[in-house]
């Protein structure tokens, strides 16, 4: 079928006004885009060598990007917030899905509240838990005395800094992969856990041999840009952390630094460097798990 | 059997009801610190409500920074995105879906891979691109890189294939070029598709940080999250100003959430939720 529509003859008026209708599109794309995608790649080569003007370097960002600890680091600082926040957002986005599918009173109530830290900017979701964090003055903290526990200076200690910032990250998240797993659940047949009922299953049971089955396109998808999103993280740590905070270099993330060296150092050959390895640790992720989804993904 | 259900129904309204107070109390801890003198804030114990609600908070966080400039700047580079992108895509979206042309596929194919390639790969040219033309603290520096969305045209073209062909085949009967066809039937067919765009759009532009920190940083120009990153690096331990400032930036696009929560819920379920 999609053979014989391409082997058919153009239309005259029809070449016309695809082309009018996709330029603005593809010129957008093109400017702001493609060009700039491999302008990074070219500039990630090149050093600046004062105004703005820059020289060729070969592999030289490269080969100081290898051999330099912050950048490890930072790689690390991703990948451990990644592991954290990823695992999380899932599975509470699940059962949050799962619970408002359910016939329960004043449930698009609920969902609105669920959904209100997606709606907040990020600076003042920042702020907020900034001042929850609080090492002496926090109500988190508070809570903690109230039993008897010592509470911890979360945001400047590099031990708990990451923990603290995935856990504002989860947060803000949940709500979000919520709606979309919701959509998923409600187009699951309801017969389909009426039978299961008549044999006998039990709602876990149901869960695991129905519910997660027959969302786990949805999941899928969620999984994957959940975690390109995780890799990506920045706004949070540039608002919560101070430059002076002594957990910065337990906690700044690859685009932290990308954002560092690119705007704030002004060296934007090792900027783009960096944002290439980023691109790399997505594209790997990702294409790991295409190939690992047909192991638990049902279409 | 019965009172097993009605110990699941307890138990699911609980479980909702402890995920709403998680998701909600830093927004009610946000507005009762505002409401606080900067000794009640530090006080131990905690005071839960501010003896006297302290609207000067809000009237200092204004004198301090612009807010009105702020909240002009976000909505001028929501508004040109919101339009830009909606009406971009719908046309390059209905040529993809319903014209037949020649390098059709490979636009397609390039509007697939924009959607792939991390954000922070595009931004140091198009900063540099802004600088050259001399745009930097400008509403245009703002709107640029969100004019065109290659995300608006791959979610519209799913709309536009999902319409009945016979409406378009009528349409062209009846005389309409392809411009009239779309834009007279085949637009106001697709409105829901747009409007999941325009929410997209409008709440993703909103959140933005980095671009608007990045291009202007002139403070008139700042957009609201620019901005209020601005009010923290300044004066970082005034609490209830901090939180009086956060509820100026944030309470429009959560009065719009609220207005029209039916619609950002569906726009992100039918949407399949890329950003």
């Amino acid at each position: 079928m999609e053979k014989k529509i391409n082997r058919r003859k153009y239309n005259q008026e029809e070449i016309l006004w695809g082309a009018i209708l996709i330029a603005p599109t593809l010129m957008g794309l093109i400017i702001l885009n493609i060009k700039p995608a491999i302008e990074t790649l070219i500039l990630s080569f090149q050093e600046s060598s004062g105004f703005g003007k820059t020289v060729w370097a070969g592999l030289k960002n490269y080969k100081k990007l290898i051999g330099d600890p912050e950048v490890t680091q930072a790689v690390i600082n991703t990948l451990v917030y990644t592991l954290i926040a990823v695992p999380f957002i899932i599975v509470l986005s699940l059962v949050a899905a799962v619970l408002m599918n359910q016939k329960v009173k004043g449930i698009s109530f609920y969902r609105t509240l669920y959904f209100l830290p997606v709606v907040a900017t990020p600076a003042a979701v920042a702020m907020v838990w900034r001042w929850l964090y609080n090492s002496d003055y926090g109500i988190i903290n508070y809570l903690f005395s109230l039993v008897g526990l010592k509470g911890a200076s979360w945001l400047t200690n590099p031990h708990t800094s990451i923990l603290a910032i995935a856990i504002v990250g989860i947060w803000s998240t949940v709500g979000y992969n919520m709606v979309l797993l919701l959509s998923g659940l409600q187009e699951i047949p309801k017969d389909y856990y009426e039978s299961a009922e008549i044999d006998g299953a039990g709602a876990i049971k149901q869960f695991f041999s129905i519910t997660l089955p027959l969302v786990s396109p949805t999941l899928f998808f969620v999984m994957v840009t959940t975690i390109i999103n995780s890799l990506q993280v920045f706004d949070l740590i540039f608002m919560m952390i101070d430059k002076t905070n002594a957990a910065l270099p337990k906690t700044q993330s690859l685009v932290y630094l990308f954002y560092k060296q690119s705007f704030i150092m002004n060296d934007k050959g090792y900027g783009s460097a960096i944002v290439m390895v980023l691109l790399v640790i997505i594209m790997l992720i990702t294409v790991l798990q295409v190939k690992v989804q047909k192991k638990w993904v049902n279409y | 059997m019965k009172s097993q259900k009605l110990k699941s129904k307890v138990l699911i309204n609980l479980l909702l009801i402890l995920g709403a107070c998680i998701m909600v109390l830093p927004f009610v801890w946000m507005i009762l610190t505002s409401g606080k003198t900067l000794a009640e804030s530090v006080r131990i114990p905690p005071s839960i409500l501010p003896e006297k609600f302290q609207w000067n908070n809000f009237k200092v966080v204004l004198d301090k920074l612009p807010f009105i400039q702020f909240y002009i700047n976000t909505a001028l580079m929501i508004l040109f995105r919101v339009v830009g992108s909606v009406l971009f895509s719908a046309m390059a979206a209905y040529a993809c879906a319903r014209l037949h042309f020649p390098g059709r596929n490979l636009f397609f194919g390039l509007v697939l891979m924009q959607m792939m390639i991390p954000t922070q790969i595009f931004i140091i040219p198009q900063y540099l691109l802004v600088q050259k033309m001399g745009l930097l603290n400008s509403i245009p520096a703002l709107v640029l890189p969100g004019i065109v969305s290659a995300f608006g045209t791959f979610l519209l073209r799913q709309f536009f294939l999902g319409l009945p062909d016979e409406l378009e085949e009528a349409a062209k009967l009846d005389g309409c070029n392809v411009w009239q066809t779309f834009f007279k039937v085949m637009l106001p067919l697709a409105k829901s598709g747009l409007v999941a765009l325009a929410i997209f759009t409008a709440l993703f532009a909103f959140k933005d940080l980095m671009w608007p920190l990045i291009v202007n940083m002139s403070l008139d120009k700042m957009t609201l999250s620019s901005g209020l990153a601005n009010l923290q690096g300044q004066y970082t331990t005034n609490y209830p100003q901090l939180m009086a400032g956060s509820l100026l930036a944030i309470w429009p696009m959560l009065l719009v959430f609220v207005v029209f929560q039916k619609k950002f819920i569906e726009g992100i379920a039918t949407s399949g939720g890329k950003l």
